[in-house]
């Protein structure tokens, strides 16, 4: 049972691996949810009706801005910032660079042939991400405020299910935030001696904590992903009187 | 007792075979305890580096199942004896024989790196630093040099990038950078000489790394984004035109 084999480097083609577990099931699901999302969320960018309900305010149209001069879905005229703030994370890079780019599709599997650049060359906009951290943070005060008002139906407070939702919507999408890398470094990574420092302290504390979130960055960003589609769902489903809010108070 | 088959690549200079041999488990073994069985009892001349057995001089690196892994840190009990264990040097490094591949590349890297250049010691002639100044920089000082970060980075193992330092060089320049005692600005090097935009954040240095070095997260994203402040943010590079008296500035703050 012997076998002549090279082991030149570099070595490996194209998904060549001599792994045998199943390293290609994570980038698949990978895949499959991006993709799901994606496909999602421009169909229902495209709808421009049934995301609202009651107090309710889909969160792919919040803040909703209606003009005149804008003859499309106003979902599109926000819609880009969220976009492009989950598209420059570094956690959805990652997810990105191993299930679609195939640069690598796992470790120790070969990567995709190319003349390869990193995120030198086209990719270099990657660095802007801090600002869309900027605008991720307004969002995280708009849809909170969008939670608080989902609580005020017509005849006075009261809590439906779809009011839940909306709140969970505004937490898991500010955990997310709070965990992000470009935060991280601007509240405090960015110090080399804390006890040198002005506010060296609170820029330390401040670090801590959002590392807390930071450590769990990825599980943030899919439940994110998934709950920001599903409560446009609810909302959808409640305005088309495909189902009925129940209301709990 | 029970028995396993090991399937261990043999050869120089990059040609080779896989040659399998019986390996008799007992209870407690690792990979690298049945490479040295194999040793002693039908291949006497197998090449293979280790040292510690230990997880701490970082010497048996190789690919046990295609997964880079310290062979003395891989329990028997972790692998599936159904099938063969595969045993083959690193990929990464150019290779020499058996299981021993040449890395000496890392170590001309790692003298390209400025060491620690520290600032002035205090009038009563020592330095004070807070536990909380270098803390960050402790999780580096693990790193036991056993290259399987750089063995399985993409950058170097499938593109062979010349102009890349490599993750474990990444976290040592992080260490010096983040010291609280370093007077050094590295930012520039990092980006021209030691090429930190090559790396694509898709974290297998952190996947590998026996001592949990979080190599990604905690040193290179943490680079990256230093970077991206000193050279691609337009609105600091405005308030740094604006506000430039930079003689005053230490060179660390520029
Ligand atoms: S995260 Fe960067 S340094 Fe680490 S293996 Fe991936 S490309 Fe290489
Ligand atoms: S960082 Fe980790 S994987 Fe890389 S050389 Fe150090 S101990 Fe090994
Ligand atoms: S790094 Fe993921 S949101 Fe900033
Ligand atoms: S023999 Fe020292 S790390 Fe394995």
């Amino acid at each position: 049972m012997q076998r002549n084999i090279s082991i030149q480097h570099p070595n490996r083609s194209f998904l060549e691996t001599t792994r045998i577990d199943n390293w290609w099931v994570g980038p698949l699901l990978t895949s499959i949810g991006l993709l799901a999302f994606i496909f999602y969320s421009t169909w229902a960018a495209f709808q421009n009706e049934h995301y609202q309900w009651g107090p309710y305010l889909s969160p792919f149209y919040a803040p909703l801005l209606e003009f005149e001069w804008w003859p499309l879905s106003p979902a599109f005229l926000i819609l880009w910032a969220p976009a492009g703030f989950r598209f420059t994370c570094y956690y959805y890079r990652k997810a990105y660079y191993r299930s679609f780019f195939l640069t690598p599709s796992a470790c120790a599997v070969g990567a995709r042939p190319q003349k390869y650049r990193g995120e030198r060359f086209l990719l270099v906009f990657q660095n802007l991400h801090r600002y869309f951290l900027y605008i991720a943070l307004i969002f995280c005060v708009i849809l909170s405020y969008d939670a608080i008002v989902s609580f005020s139906f017509e005849n006075g407070l009261g809590v439906g299910v779809g009011s839940i939702i909306m709140t969970l919507n505004a937490v898991f999408l500010t955990a997310f935030t709070l965990g992000c890398n470009s935060l991280r470094h601007l509240v405090g990574g960015n110090v080399d001696c804390y006890s040198c420092a002005s506010f060296g302290h609170q820029r330390y504390q401040a670090w801590k904590f959002v590392s807390l979130f930071n450590v769990h960055h990825n599980f943030w960003a899919w439940i994110s992903l998934f709950w920001v589609g599903f409560t446009d769902l609810y909302i959808r489903l409640v305005s088309m009187n495909i189902i009925t809010d129940y209301r709990i108070l | 007792m029970a028995e396993a088959q090991f399937k261990v690549f043999r050869g120089e200079g990059a040609k080779g075979e896989l040659f399998e041999f019986p390996v008799e488990v007992t209870e407690g073994m690792v990979v690298l305890d049945a490479v040295q069985q194999i040793q002693s009892r039908h291949a006497n001349d197998l090449a293979v580096r280790w040292n510690c057995r230990a997880g701490k001089c970082g010497s048996c690196s190789a690919e046990v199942n295609g997964k880079p892994r310290l062979m003395c840190m891989t329990r028997m009990d972790e692998l599936s004896l159904d099938v063969p264990v595969l045993i083959e040097p690193m990929r990464g490094f150019p290779h020499m024989k058996d299981l021993v591949t040449d890395v000496s590349r890392n170590y001309e890297i790692n003298k390209k790196i400025r060491p620690l250049t520290p600032k002035p010691r205090e009038t009563d002639g020592t330095y004070r630093m807070q536990q909380e100044d270098i803390e960050r920089i402790q999780e580096f000082h693990k790193c036991i040099e056993c290259f399987l970060c750089q063995n399985v980075c993409h950058v170097i193992r499938d593109h062979s990038v010349k102009e890349f330092a490599g993750p474990r060089f990444l976290i040592r320049i992080a260490s010096l950078a983040m010291h609280p005692l370093d007077t050094l600005n590295r930012l520039k090097e990092l980006k021209d000489v030691f090429g930190l935009g090559y790396c694509n954040i898709t974290k297998c240095c952190t996947e590998v790394c026996p001592e949990n070095i979080k190599i990604t997260d905690n040193g290179i994203i943490p680079l990256k984004e230093r970077v991206a402040g000193a050279f691609y943010d337009p609105l600091a590079w405005l308030w740094k035109n604006l506000t430039s008296n930079s003689k005053k500035i230490p060179e660390k703050n520029k």
